[in-house]
């Protein structure tokens, strides 16, 4: 090369660059294509149960007692059963997991016992649900005694929605920066006043995607509770923990096959279906609704 | 909040570290030598540090200057991997054999080379250490906030708004906030790490007046990259090499007439 070449063969396009581009733009479309097929179920699955179950989900519906082996009437205490075992699974899985994923990112040094403790996370993350099932029969249901009952199932979901918590939780610690703490330690501040003083507050909105995903989970999940604590049908409300209950996951599969409903029935399990996904909506609107203030403004 | 042992203790007034004599050094620094796993990154380092100095600490990257600091205050004891040997004490105490390194802490104020404004509101920020020490009366607390504000040069531009946080601030605010808090638990040793590297020169004018002030109360040991800045505030100096303590000197013997060829050339911009 020698001297600078004049200004419009700098800017021409060569062959070369030409290619580049060309595939460059044939890589967009194909990724561009890809996430759209992704709104496709999403579409088509709201949009069928919409269609079918939406015209039937009356007021009526959601608060009254199924009758006439399960035809009639409606689906209210599926709809409070569910909102108990999430309540419950919430209750266990959210103060343990917090205080796992506190110990795990705080306080845990990388030795043998911290790398146990973490293959255990992820193994308890990749157990099916059905196991977990039976695990929470032998556990709750049988050894601790607490019998078939709200509290063995919530229990039973809570353990399999632990390592979800944990971790979400560690990582919003985590992304708390590390001068943060030197900053307290240099105080004088033990590890407990730095964790709550300086970590915790600015952890919030992690620990609610943990309860996100914990409602959603604990919602729509039907094994770990058919054997635990959910029944067919139970002639009222719980009135307590120990009671058997009622659950709109559960409810859904027995009217999808257990009953005979007969032509003019067919629509609804896409009701129980619509209604189950407008809870979990409903449930983690509030959780991001809450999320969002918490991180409204820039803390840093 | 749970109150620990160590903040009942210390809502009592802290008793200075008390020298046998008034000349008695307030750190002494034995056959020092700092390791991170099999690192080596300080060896063999002597050197005391008088009361009521400024003791300045200059050197090329790698000499092992900020590791000094960070054994100083035990903050080893956060570095995994950091291991501290030789003997340091302060005030006449072996800090081996500190056990409640928290009180040791509220005596040491550090400031780090980047700006730290914790994620609290200014006033927080400011008034963190004295809460941590069980301090809990407002007017109290608002006399502290404004005299460390103040000290360090901050006062004027927050003082309309402290609940503002503390993280949002410019970075050369942020630093003078990071200095008022470490001045806030009224330390009896003040270490400073690089504090300028975010800070105007017009400011860190004003912060190496008020140091000069404050000699009268603390002893300083100040880490910096700026020599000139050692020979301005420096009673006296160390120079640091390559994990090693080269010489100790008072600052205007160490930039007229060295003892060692390679103080010289690093002070006047040969290496470095």
């Amino acid at each position: 090369m020698s001297g600078l070449a004049p200004v419009d063969t700098t800017f021409a396009i060569t062959g070369r660059e030409q290619r580049a581009l060309g595939v460059q733009r044939a890589f967009r479309m194909l990724f561009l294509v890809t996430a759209l097929l992704l709104i496709l179920p999403v579409v088509l699955i709201l949009g069928k149960l919409a269609i079918e179950g939406g015209p039937h989900l009356t007021w009526e519906f959601l608060t009254e007692k199924p009758r006439n082996g399960m035809k009639d009437g409606g689906i209210f205490p599926a709809l409070i059963g569910t909102v108990w075992l999430t309540a419950g699974a919430l209750a266990v899985a959210v103060p343990l997991g917090v205080a796992a994923a506190i110990y795990l990112s705080e306080y845990a040094r990388d030795n043998l016992l911290t790398r146990a403790i973490n293959s255990a996370i992820v193994n308890l993350a990749g157990v099916p649900s059905i196991v977990h099932a039976l695990f929470g029969v032998g556990a709750f249901v049988g050894f601790l005694g607490f019998g078939v009952s709200i509290l063995a199932a919530s229990c039973t979901l809570a353990v399999m929605t632990l390592p979800v918590v944990i971790v979400a939780t560690r990582e919003s610690l985590q992304a708390v920066p590390r001068a943060f703490r030197e900053a307290s330690w240099s105080l004088g501040a033990t590890r407990w006043q730095t964790i709550w003083r300086v970590v915790l507050p600015n952890s919030g909105s992690g620990i609610l995607t943990g309860v996100i995903l914990v409602v959603s989970r604990a919602v729509g999940e039907t094994a770990p509770i058919m054997f635990t604590g959910a029944a067919f049908w139970v002639r009222s409300t719980p009135n307590s923990m120990f009671d058997q209950t009622m659950a709109l996951s559960l409810h859904l599969y027995n009217v999808s096959t257990q009953v005979n409903l007969g032509q003019d029935h067919a629509w609804l399990p896409f009701s129980v279906a619509l209604t189950l996904i407008l809870v979990v909506l409903a449930m983690n609107a509030v959780a991001i609704g809450v999320r969002m203030r918490l991180r409204g403004r820039k803390k840093w | 909040m749970v109150s620990e042992p160590t903040a009942a203790t210390a809502a009592a007034p802290a008793p200075a570290p008390a020298p046998a004599t008034a000349t008695a050094p307030l750190v002494q620094v034995r056959g020092l030598g700092i390791r991170y796993g099999n690192r080596a990154v300080l060896q063999g380092v002597d050197l005391d540090v008088r009361q009521h100095e400024i003791f300045g600490i200059v050197g090329p990257a790698n000499a092992g200057k900020t590791s000094f600091l960070r054994a100083l205050n035990r903050m080893d004891e956060f570095t995994p991997g950091m291991k501290v040997d030789g003997a340091i004490t302060f005030g006449g105490r072996d800090l081996r054999t500190i056990k409640n390194l928290y009180a040791l802490r509220r005596r040491i104020g550090v400031v780090f080379p980047l700006p730290v404004g914790l994620p609290l509101s200014i006033y927080d920020n400011v008034a963190l250490a004295p809460r941590l020490a069980g301090i809990g009366k407002r007017a109290e607390l608002d006399q502290i906030v404004e005299r460390c504000l103040r000290r360090a040069a901050l006062w004027d531009e927050v003082k309309d708004r402290l609940t503002s946080l503390g993280s949002l601030l410019s970075g050369g605010q942020q630093q003078r906030l990071t200095i008022a808090r470490a001045l806030s638990q009224d330390p009896v040793l003040l270490l400073l790490d690089e504090f300028s590297i975010a800070v105007d020169p017009v400011t860190t004018m004003r912060i190496e007046e008020m140091l000069k002030e404050l000699r009268q109360e603390l002893t300083i040991v100040l880490v910096t990259n700026l020599v000139q800045q050692a020979r301005r505030l420096a009673d006296r100096t160390a120079f640091f090499l390559g994990g090693r303590c080269v010489e100790v000197d008072r600052t205007e013997t160490l930039f007229t007439s060295a003892a060692d060829q390679r103080t010289t050339d690093y002070l006047e911009g040969r290496f470095g």
